[in-house]
Order: C-alpha cells, then structure tokens, then sequence
C-alpha cells in the first residue's frame, strides 16, 4: 500500500472553446487533509467532478488507490471509496432522513458496510448531530442540518477519500466550527478529506496542505502558510 | 405486511376471483372486470418506470399493442394456448423495453416522454403494414369453443387478467421494498446524486424499462381474444395511453398501492359511465379528475391519506 491515494495527472477539460482546466496535476496522501481554493470560476468544482466521474475528461488520467480510474463511471468510483457532497445541497427530497444514507451505505458501500443498514444509517446521522431528526422527512431541515445530512450521505458510502465542496458556505461562526469538528473527527479516523471552501479561516486552520487553482491552472501547492504568501496566490485574488 | 404473507393474500384474491366465476351468472360483470383488472395491469407496469424511476412513458398503448400482436402473430402461426402466449408477449415487450432503454434514457423529462410516443407510432406504422398480422385491414382471432373448467371464454379471461395483475402488483411492491426500488427512488429525486451515491444509474433504468415493458405486453396479450377482432387504431388506441398515465397519478405514484387504487376507481368509473351515460365519456372523465388530483392531491390518493394521518406536518 503506498503513501498516495489519489493522483491526478495532468488533466485537460473543455466545455466547448472554454478550457476550464489546463493539465492540472494534483497527488492526495492517504489520511491527508487537504484545501483546495481559488477565486470563483477558477475550476475547483469541475476539478472534483472529474475526480469524482460525473464529467468526463479530455486528457490525463486519474488513479486512486492504485489503480487507473479514468474511464470508470461515478457510480463505480463511488464503490471504489471516493465520496462526495454537493456544494448547494440535493437531498433525495421523497426520503426520510435515514432513506437518504441507506442508498450510498446499499449501493457505494457495497460490502464496507456491516449487514444492518439501518442501524448503520442512524448511527451516522448521530455522529452529525441528526440522530432526532432520522424519520422525518429532509425537505424540512434547515440550512445548516442540509449541509450535516449532505456530509452524513457522504460518509454512509463508507469513504476512504472524502471530498466535501463548500460545505460551510453561508453558514454562521458557530455552525463552522461544529462541521470543522465533525471533519476533523472524521479524518482522525484515517479517511482523507478534500475540502473546497471559501471560508478562509476554515480551510487555513483545517487543511495540511493547500492547492490553489486559478482559471483553470494550479498556481500553488503547498503548507498553508506559504501558500497564502505567494504573490501569484494574492495576485490571482487580489489582481494586480 | 412480508411478502410470504402479501403472496397469500394475492393468492387468495386470485382463488376468490375463480370462485365468483362460479357465483355470478351474468356475464356482463366479468366482461367489465377484466378491463378494470387490465387496466391494473397496465398501470401497475406504467409506475415501475413513470412513478418509481421519474420517467414519463407516454408510449404505453404502443407497449400493450405489441403484446396484443405478439399474440395475434403467433396464432397465425402456430396454435397455441392463451396461457402459453402470455409469456411470449412478456418477453417480446420486455425486449422492445429494454431496446427503448438503450435509444432512448440519455434522454430526460419532456424529451424522453416524446420519444416514447413516437415509439408507439413507429410501432403502429410496422404493424398496419405487416401483412402476416392483418396489416391495416386487421385480424380475426377464433375464441376456442370450449375451456377447461369455466363455462364460458369470457369468464375465462377475467379469471386470467386477474392473474396477471396479481403478478404484477406484487411485482411492483416487491420491487418497491427491495435494494432495487430504493436506487430507482433515488434515481427519481437526483440522477445525479443516485450515481454518485455509487447507484449503476443506467443499469437500473434498463431493468426498469424492461421490466415495465414486459407487463404491459402482458396486459395486452389475451386482448385479442376479448375483443376478437384487432386492428392497429383499436389496439394502439390513445385511451390505453393516458390511462396507463393517469390511473397512478390519481391513485398516487411513489406506491404499487397508488396504481391499484387509480385503475379501481377509473376503470369503475368508466364502466360505469359506458353503461348508463356514453362511451364517448370516458377520456372526459380522466381528464377532469386528472386535473382535479393534479391540483387537489399532486401526490395522488396515497399520498393525501399518508399526508392526513402522519404527525410530521412537513412529513
């Protein structure tokens, strides 16, 4: 088993004339935290939906734990461990709350789940802090249970790579930091965690290492610290 | 409630409707039960893939003609008995499902809707020049005089449709409680999602198609020999269409009850008003209450009863 758990290669993506990622090269280290930022429209979603397979890519390849994902569908990449949650939150609106885990821990967990999907399902909305809310319908929650119950759907497919995509955006001082802590408890479990955030007191307290895009290139990878300080980071914010 | 225990239960339905063949004299009941009991059929087989996948098959007529001529096609070929044609309209409407699946399920909402109605004219169009099956002109299907056990082909047929609609709903709810009908609801709320919730989103829609398209061509197989005349309007008529879509909406669609519920009551509903008031009635009738449940229940009479009788207001 080697240190890297996902390496993505020089990766190309087009939507028509638009090139919204230029060889983009990016290694995770198993158990890793790791921020992923830059300005809006630099290519951080498309980013994750092509690691995570619902975009196709045009060019570079993509390998996690190993192997080379490319050409897998989303479906089987989430079988294979990567996980996700979705920046504007999209609940399986028909369901309950603990309906919503039992598709990913059914379907993504395959045989990582222990048998009783039930009780599996509930005991993850109680690590997020829903366990009360489990039989009630999603389309009442609030904004920040929405943004739990996303993060929650995402564990029960029993991630070994977890990318969450600002998840905390809109969110009030207080709710950051009860997601911060259940990501933190989350990675000391040794799963690794891709976060995308905006919140720069989130990502720069979480994150071990920090890779930032702009329009579609990586400018910088490395220790927040650097990262923050580097002119070309503070240009791509700040311009000029 | 299991599904041993359901199983009995269907079972126990399917005996008491060969008991009333013994029990009610006229045959006008059993003429008009077997449309209800298709019509059962019918829509149980429509909400697999409309109500329980999220995609709206406006092509269902064509699905119930295929069955009708499979077995239209067979007769003139070979002789066989009723209960052995079935199977093959199944599995002749299980294979133009699944083919739709593969041409068509890159296409979503309103786009998938109409290719499924040109579907059903591509079909009318090879059936009415298909010499074999009686082309435009039609076909003649000869009731066999006698069968075994019941006194006469009518209450035959009713005692069959009843059968197969047991088959299909108790399809439809063992699908509806199984891994299966979980990653199709989850397809319905969020393709998306469901796909990257680790749901072969493509598979399943294939089975589901499939699995929709087989029951309606059950449906439609013993057709020809309750009207024993069939030609391609007749068949591929407009009714079968808007009530495969209509009865689940008003019974409600997330359920294998809601189907159920929809083709008792509409398919009573038009009997009824073909009796006393005018046959002419009868789309006038769906497509009133269509509105009216459209408005009142959007979720259909299952859901205003779950929604009447559950504690979570926003349940």
């Amino acid at each position: 088993m080697s240190d890297t758990l996902l390496e993505v290669r020089e990766i190309t993506k087009r939507f028509g004339g638009f090139v919204a990622l230029n060889q983009v090269s990016l290694v995770v280290a198993r158990g890793e935290r790791l921020g992923l930022i830059g300005p809006n429209g630099s290519g951080k979603t498309t980013l994750i939906n092509c690691i995570a397979g619902a975009l196709p890519t045009d060019g570079g390849s993509i390998h996690f734990d190993g192997f080379d994902i490319s050409g897998r569908a989303a479906h089987q990449r989430a079988r294979l461990g990567i996980a996700r949650s979705f920046q504007i939150p999209r609940p399986f609106h028909s369901m309950s709350n603990v309906e919503n885990l039992v598709i990913p821990l059914e379907y993504a967990a395959g045989d990582r789940h222990g048998g009783n999907v039930d009780a599996e399902a509930r005991e993850i909305l109680a690590r997020v802090g829903l366990s009360d809310r489990a039989d009630k319908s999603c389309s009442g929650l609030t904004q920040v249970d929405m943004r739990r119950l996303e993060l929650a759907r995402a564990l029960a497919a029993r991630p070994t790579l977890l990318i969450v995509d600002e998840v905390m955006a809109g969110l009030a001082h207080a709710e950051v930091d009860e997601i911060l802590a259940i990501l933190q408890e989350i990675n000391d479990q040794g799963i690794t965690i891709v976060m995308i955030e905006h919140i720069m007191r989130a990502v720069m307290g979480f994150s071990q290492r920090i890779a930032v895009l702009d329009a579609g290139e990586k400018i910088a990878d490395g220790d927040p610290e650097s990262v923050v300080g580097d002119p070309r980071v503070e240009r791509a914010y700040l311009g000029e | 409630m299991s599904h041993r225990t359901f199983f009995f239960v269907v079972l126990g339905l399917v005996l008491v409707s060969l008991g009333l063949t013994k029990a009610i004299e006229n045959e006008y009941y059993f003429f008009a039960g077997y449309v209800i009991l298709q019509y059962i059929v019918l829509a149980t087989a429509w909400n697999i893939l409309g109500g329980f996948t999220g995609y709206v098959n406006f092509g269902s007529a064509g699905f119930f003609a295929a069955g009708a001529y499979t077995t239209v096609a067979v007769v003139k070929w070979v002789d066989l008995p009723l209960l052995a044609l079935i199977p093959l309209s199944g599995i002749v409407c299980g294979l133009i499902g699944l083919a739709t699946g593969y041409l068509t399920l890159r296409l979503r909402g309103v786009y998938f809707a109409i290719a499924t109605l040109a579907l059903a004219i591509v079909l009318e169009t090879i059936i009415a020049n298909w010499e074999h099956v009686g082309g435009a002109a039609g076909a003649f299907v000869i009731r066999p005089k006698e069968v075994m056990f019941f006194d006469s082909y009518v209450e035959f047929l009713f005692w069959t449709m009843s059968l197969l609609a047991a088959i299909a709903v108790f399809a439809a709810r063992y699908i509806q409680h199984s891994r299966f009908g979980r990653g199709l609801a989850a397809i319905r709320d969020d393709e998306g999602v469901a796909e990257s919730m680790g749901v072969p989103t493509l598979k399943l829609k294939l089975m589901s198609t499939t699995i929709s398209g087989a029951l309606m061509g059950l449906a439609g197989a013993p057709f020809v020999y309750y009207v024993t005349y069939i030609d391609p309007p007749s068949a591929f008529n407009l009714e079968y269409a808007v009530n495969a879509v209509a009865m689940p909406m008003i019974g409600g669609p997330t359920s294998w009850l809601g189907p159920v519920i929809g083709a008792v009551l509409l398919g009573g509903a038009q009997q009824i008003a073909t009796v006393t008031i005018s046959s002419e009635l009868n789309l006038l009738i769906v497509g009133i209450m269509l509105v009216v449940f459209v408005i009142v229940a959007p979720d259909g009479i299952v859901g205003l009863v779950r929604r009447l009788f559950s504690k979570d207001p926003r349940a």
